[in-house]
C-alpha cells in the first residue's frame, strides 16, 4: 500500500515542520511582544505543508490512471490492439490486472505483453507521484517556515484554515445530495432517450428477463412495481406497524409504572437496532412457509410461498419500534395541562386517551407514519428475500407481489453490461424512489412541525 | 407490546435453537493406516483427499466416503503435519462428517437416516467447530467459516470510520458554532435532514454510478464499500454530533470567552472534551447500522463468492450480511444452521457495540 506510506510520511513531516516553526516562535517569544502563541505557528506550517500535498495526492490518484494507459498505448506491443471500442478494454483491463497481480486464469496473449508495460508505467507513476508529493509538502512547509516572524498574525490564519476545512466538511453533506440526484437523473435521462417515460411509469407488463433489444420499454412497465410496493409497504406492513405501535406508544406513555418503562423501552431499541436481513432471514424461513399454509387452509389455491402478506407482516414488525417510539414522543409532547384537565373533569385514564391526548398527538402521528411509510418503501433486504422476483398485479395478499427495491437488486446483480437497459432501468426505479420517499419525509416532517407549533 | 416482544424472542429464540447447531460439528472416527499407503500421499489436495476417501470406504463399506467432510482430508493432513511420527502406523481420527450425518446426528430425520445413524452412533462424536470461525466461505456446509467475511467487514468499517467520523464532527462543529444564517447553511442542513432519511439502496445506486462507474474504482473491493456506508452515515453522525455540542451549556462557552480564547480555542479547548462522549455515542451507533447494512454492498458487488480473506482494501470482499445472505440462498440443508450462527455473531456484535454506547452514555449522564 504505497498510497499509506506516503500518509505516514506526510504526517511525519507534519510534526517535524510543527517543531520547527514552533521553537522558531519560542525564540520571539523570549525577545520581543509576541501576538500569537508558538504552537499556533506550528499549526500553521504543519497544514501548509500537509493541505497542498494531500491537494495534489488527490488529482494525482483520479489523473494517474488514465496517464497510465496512455504510456501503455505508446509502448510498440499497443500497435497491434484492436481500435477503440469493447474488445481493446477488455484486453487492457485484463493487462492491469495481471500487472497488479490479480491474474486471471484465461488471459489473450496480447494482454500478457502488454502487463510488463503496464506494471512499469504504474511503477513510474507511483514514484514520480510519491517525489512531487513529498517535493511540495517540503516546498510548501519551508516557505511557510521561512515566513514565521514575530509580527505574522498566525493565530488568524490557522484560525481562518481551520474553520474553511470545518465549512468544507460540512459541504460533504451537499456533495452527496447533488452527487445522488445527478447521478440518478443523468442514468435515467439515458434510460428515457430509449424508453418513453409513461410507457414505464403506467406500463403493466414487467419481465427484464425477456428483453428484447429494438424495443426494451414492451417489458419494462413498472405499474406492478409501484402497486407491489405500495401494497406491502403502505398497506400490508403499515396495519401491523401503526395499531400495535400506537397501542404500546399508549401503554408505555400513559399506563406502565417507571421500572416496566425502563425494562420495555430498551428491548424495543434492541428491536430496531436488529439488521434486516435478519428480519429477511427469519421470515423467509419461518413466516413465508406459514403464511403459505394459512392461505391454502383458507381455500386459497395459488397462495405462494413469496407473498405480500409474508414481506408486509415481516416488514410491520421491523417498523414497528420505530413508530412506537414516533407516537410516544408526539403523546409525551402533548402539554401536561391538557391531561390533568381532562382526569380533574373526572375521566378515566383511558377516556382522556381516547378523548384528548390522541387528538391533540394525531398530527404528530400521522408525520410518524409517513416517516414509517417512506422507510418501509425504501427497505431492501426482507422484500430481497421474502417476496416475489415475479411482477403480478393482484389484490389478493397472498399471491405473489414484487417491490421497487427488489427489482433494483436483481437488475444489478446480474452479469449485464453497465450501459445496457437493464442496469439504466435501475438507475430509473432508483430516482423514482428517491422522489417519493423524498416527498414522504417533507410532507412528515411538514406534519410535525405544524403539530409541534400549535402545541407550543 | 406484548406482541413486539413476543416478536423479538420468538425471533431470538428460532435463530439461537438453529444457530447453536453452526458452532457445533459432528465427527466420525476414521482409522488411518500410513502402512497400507503404496508410496505416502504427499502433501497435495486430490491425492490426499483420494487417500482419505479410500480410508473411510475401507472403514465403513461402500459409500463410506460420503460419511465424510470434503474437507476431512485437511483435517487428516493437519494431524500428520503436527505429529510426523504417525506417518509410520496406524491410527484413528476424528474427521468432520458430511453434511447429511451432521443433520441427522444432530436433528434426527428419515427412517433411514436414523438407521443409518443408530450403526454409527459408537464412531460418532461432536466437537466446537473452529473451522466457523477460522475459515472463509466454502461450497461444503462443513467447511464454511466467517472469518473472510468478518475480515471483509472490519476493513468496510475501518473505512468508514476513518472517513465519516472526522468529516461528519467537523461538520457538525461548523454548523453548531460558526455557521451564520443564510441561505448556504440552510441548504447544508435541509440536505443533511433528507440524506439522514434517504433508503439505503439509493446510496448504493450512488456508490455504482460515482464510484465504480466515473472514477473506475475495483468491484467489490471494501475500499468502495467503506465510502459508500461512510457517505451513508455521515449524517447519522452529524445529527448525533450536533446534538452533543447543542447540549453543552452555554456558560462554558461564555467563560472561555470571557477569559481571552478564540473562538477556535472555545471549541477545541472546552466544548468538545464536554461534548465527546455524546459524539462517540453518536459514531458507535452510526457504525452499529453500517455493520448490519447490506443492500448498498449488494449493489457495488460485495456478493461474489470469496473463498479467503481479502487482506488487502481493494480486493475483493464480502460482508458478514452479505454472506448471511447469500448463505441463505443456499439449497443445502447444512447451510440452515450456518446462517443461523452467523447471525448470531453478527448479533452479538451489535450488542457489544450498542451496549458500549448504552454505558457510555449511563455514565456521562450519571457524571452530569
Amino acid at each position: 500500500m504505497a498510497g499509506i506510506t506516503l500518509l505516514v510520511l506526510l504526517i511525519g513531516l507534519a510534526s517535524i515542520f510543527w517543531q520547527l516553526a514552533r521553537a522558531r516562535a519560542v525564540q520571539f517569544r523570549r525577545a520581543v511582544r509576541f501576538g500569537s502563541l508558538p504552537a499556533q505557528h506550528g499549526w500553521t506550517v504543519a497544514l501548509w505543508a500537509v493541505l497542498p500535498a494531500l491537494a495534489l495526492l488527490v488529482v494525482w490518484q483520479i489523473a494517474a490512471p488514465a496517464l497510465v494507459t496512455d504510456a501503455v498505448l505508446r509502448t510498440p506491443a499497443a500497435a497491434d490492439l484492436p481500435p477503440p471500442g469493447f474488445a481493446r478494454a477488455t484486453l487492457l483491463s485484463q493487462a492491469r490486472a495481471l500487472a497488479t497481480g490479480h491474474g486471471a486464469e484465461s488471459v489473450e496473449p496480447l494482454s500478457r505483453r502488454l502487463a510488463p508495460a503496464y506494471a512499469a508505467a504504474t511503477r513510474r507513476s507511483h514514484w514520480i507521484a510519491t517525489v512531487a508529493v513529498l517535493a511540495l509538502a517540503i516546498g510548501a512547509g519551508a516557505a511557510a517556515l521561512a515566513r514565521v516572524r514575530a509580527g505574522t498574525p498566525a493565530r488568524t490564519r490557522v484560525e481562518r484554515l481551520v474553520t474553511a476545512l470545518l465549512f468544507a466538511a460540512s459541504l460533504v453533506a451537499i456533495l452527496t445530495t447533488a452527487g445522488i440526484l445527478f447521478s440518478l437523473v443523468w442514468e435515467s435521462g439515458r434510460f428515457f432517450a430509449t424508453v418513453p417515460a409513461q410507457r414505464f411509469l403506467f406500463g403493466t407488463h414487467w419481465s427484464p428477463q425477456s428483453i428484447v433489444d429494438d424495443a426494451p420499454g414492451d417489458v419494462l412497465g413498472a405499474l406492478p412495481l409501484f402497486w407491489g410496493t405500495f401494497f406491502i409497504g403502505a398497506v400490508i406492513a403499515m396495519a401491523v406497524a401503526v395499531p400495535l405501535g400506537l397501542l404500546s406508544a399508549i401503554y408505555l406513555s400513559q399506563y406502565a409504572a417507571g421500572s416496566t418503562r425502563r425494562l420495555l423501552k430498551p428491548a424495543l431499541e434492541v428491536l430496531a437496532g436488529v439488521p434486516t436481513v435478519v428480519y429477511g432471514y427469519f421470515g423467509a424461513l419461518t413466516v413465508a412457509p406459514a403464511v403459505r399454509r394459512l392461505g391454502m387452509a383458507l381455500g386459497m389455491a395459488d397462495a405462494s410461498s413469496e407473498s405480500a402478506m409474508a414481506a408486509g407482516l415481516v416488514m410491520g414488525v421491523m417498523i414497528l419500534p420505530f413508530v412506537s417510539s414516533i407516537a410516544d414522543d408526539s403523546l409525551i409532547a402533548v402539554p401536561v395541562e391538557l391531561g390533568e384537565a381532562s382526569l380533574a373533569l373526572g375521566a378515566t385514564t383511558s377516556e382522556t386517551v381516547r378523548q384528548v391526548l390522541l387528538p391533540a398527538a394525531l398530527p404528530g402521528v400521522a408525520g410518524g407514519v409517513l416517516l414509517a411509510i417512506s422507510r418501509a418503501v425504501g427497505e431492501t433486504m426482507i422484500v430481497v428475500m421474502v417476496a416475489s422476483a415475479v411482477a403480478t398485479l393482484s389484490v389478493n395478499p397472498f399471491a405473489s407481489a414484487t417491490t421497487v427495491t427488489r427489482q433494483i437488486i436483481d437488475l444489478l446483480t446480474g452479469e449485464a453490461t453497465f450501459d445496457s437497459p437493464k442496469t439504466l432501468a435501475a438507475f430509473a426505479l432508483g430516482l423514482t424512489l428517491f422522489v417519493v420517499t423524498l416527498a414522504l419525509n417533507i410532507a412528515a416532517l411538514a406534519l410535525v412541525r405544524r403539530h409541534r407549533v400549535r402545541g407550543g | 407490546m406484548i406482541v413486539a416482544l413476543a416478536c423479538l424472542i420468538y425471533l431470538l429464540v428460532t435463530i439461537a435453537v438453529q444457530g447453536v447447531g453452526g458452532f457445533v460439528r459432528t465427527t466420525i472416527a476414521l482409522p488411518i493406516d500410513m502402512a497400507t499407503a503404496s508410496r505416502g500421499p504427499g502433501p497435495s489436495g486430490p491425492a490426499m483427499a483420494g487417500f482419505v476417501d479410500a480410508a473411510a470406504v475401507r472403514a465403513y463399506g461402500p459409500g463410506g466416503a460420503r460419511l465424510i467432510s470434503d474437507g476431512a482430508w485437511m483435517a487428516v493432513r493437519d494431524t500428520l503435519r503436527a505429529d510426523p511420527t504417525l506417518a509410520r502406523r496406524r491410527f484413528v481420527i476424528h474427521v468432520p462428517a458430511s453434511t447429511a450425518i451432521d443433520m441427522a446426528y444432530k436433528h434426527g430425520g428419515t427412517p433411514a437416516a436414523d438407521a443409518m445413524i443408530a450403526r454409527l452412533r459408537p464412531h460418532l462424536g461432536s466437537e466446537l467447530n473452529t473451522g466457523f470461525l477460522t475459515g472463509a466461505d466454502a461450497t461444503d456446509p462443513t467447511r464454511a467459516g466467517i472469518a473472510g467475511a468478518l475480515e471483509g467487514s472490519l476493513l468496510t468499517m475501518a473505512v468508514t470510520l476513518l472517513l465519516a467520523v472526522p468529516t461528519g464532527v467537523a461538520a457538525a462543529v461548523y454548523l453548531e458554532e460558526f455557521a451564520p444564517r443564510n441561505r448556504w447553511t440552510d441548504l447544508i442542513e435541509v440536505s443533511i435532514n433528507n440524506l439522514a432519511a434517504i433508503p439505503s439502496i439509493i446510496f448504493g445506486l450512488l456508490g455504482l454510478a460515482l464510484f465504480l462507474g466515473a472514477l473506475g474504482l475495483p468491484r467489490s473491493a471494501p475500499l468502495v464499500g467503506g465510502l459508500t456506508l461512510a457517505l451513508m452515515t455521515l449524517p447519522m453522525i452529524v445529527i448525533a454530533a450536533r446534538g452533543a455540542i447543542r447540549g453543552v451549556a452555554p456558560s462554558v462557552r461564555e467563560a472561555a470567552m470571557g477569559i481571552g480564547a478564540s473562538p477556535l480555542q472555545v471549541v477545541f479547548h472546552h466544548v468538545m472534551p464536554l461534548a465527546l462522549p455524546g459524539v462517540l455515542t453518536g459514531a458507535i451507533i452510526g457504525t452499529a447500522r453500517a455493520l448490519g447494512e447490506t443492500a448498498p454492498l449488494l449493489l457495488i458487488g460485495m456478493r461474489a463468492f470469496i473463498a479467503g480473506s481479502p487482506g488487502s482494501l481493494t480486493r475483493p470482499a464480502t460482508a458478514l450480511p452479505v454472506q448471511i445472505f447469500l448463505w441463505s440462498d443456499q439449497v443445502d440443508r447444512g447451510f440452515v444452521e450456518k446462517t443461523s450462527a452467523a447471525i448470531i455473531v453478527l448479533l452479538a456484535a451489535l450488542l457489544l457495540l450498542n451496549g458500549v454506547a448504552v454505558v457510555w452514555r449511563a455514565r456521562v449522564e450519571r457524571r452530569a
